[in-house]
């Protein structure tokens, strides 16, 4: 059982640089979890990944890249959840609609949501006051 | 983007001096690549023994680089993977896209 609360946020302009810092926000917090029996590199690497996915598409689609921009991350950990929030201010997209990749022909781009909704329990992507936010939940037990 | 080039074999190797590949510096190892194929250098060894993370703009980097290059007849190939950074590539499906080798003299003895 992981029974710590745990809460972080962070803000960041829409610059890429950031996406290191952000990536490892999320390695840290999975080698630093009480109690986790599964397997914690592989979580880490998992925790990065989706944080860097989840960001990028945050700079790069939702806010157009206006520098002045910025892109809001909140981790959570609660009852055995571990709750990622992006927050993006662009048009938003219908989730639903994105495709899987074509394994047979495959493209350059369009593999972030993939592997966040393969490495992660829950995905969401919904309007809240002037913001979208793409909430990815991961079960710890 | 931190890259050694070394011919090797023929071969160009490009030695990846980074930890990370992501959307910051992905851009930098596609047009690297993209230069090298324009300029004629279509054998392509990737070295990625000191990388220890990669997105999906970097597969899409390399994978970028593989398609110019058989265009061109030539080949794009990985060497030196991690374990985590070839996990990427079996959730992709690219390991059946990409030769990958465990080392440098493995992608030699079956390229050329």
């Amino acid at each position: 059982m992981c029974t710590s609360v745990l809460q972080v946020e962070v803000i960041i302009p829409t610059q890429t640089k950031y996406l290191d810092l952000i990536g490892s926000i999320g390695e840290h917090i999975a080698k630093e979890l009480d109690d986790f029996s599964g397997d914690r590199e592989a979580l880490a690497y998992h925790l990065n990944l989706v944080l860097t996915e989840a960001t990028t598409n945050a700079i790069k689609h939702g806010n157009y890249d206006d520098p002045k921009d910025t892109v809001r991350i909140a981790i959570n950990i609660h009852n055995n959840e571990l709750i990622i929030k992006v927050y993006d201010h662009g048009q938003g997209f219908d989730l639903e609609k994105v495709p899987l990749p074509d394994f047979d022909n495959p493209k350059e781009c369009g593999m972030g949501l993939f592997f966040i909704r393969t490495l992660m329990d829950t995905v969401s992507y919904s309007r809240q006051g002037d913001s979208n936010v793409l909430k990815i939940v991961k079960y710890l037990n | 983007m931190n890259i050694n080039l070394e011919k090797i074999n023929g071969y160009n190797v490009l030695f990846i001096k980074e930890e990370r590949i992501d959307a910051h510096n992905s851009g930098e190892l596609k047009e690297y690549i993209l230069h090298m194929i324009e300029q004629g250098e279509v054998n392509l060894v990737v070295q990625l023994e000191k990388v220890r993370f990669i997105d999906s703009s970097g597969l899409g980097a390399l994978l970028s680089g593989y398609k110019n290059a058989a265009a061109k007849s030539g080949k794009l190939a990985l060497a030196c993977c991690k374990q985590q950074v070839l996990s990427m590539f079996e959730i992709t499906r690219l390991n059946r896209v990409f030769e990958i080798y465990a080392d440098l003299d493995e992608a030699f003895d079956n390229q050329i």
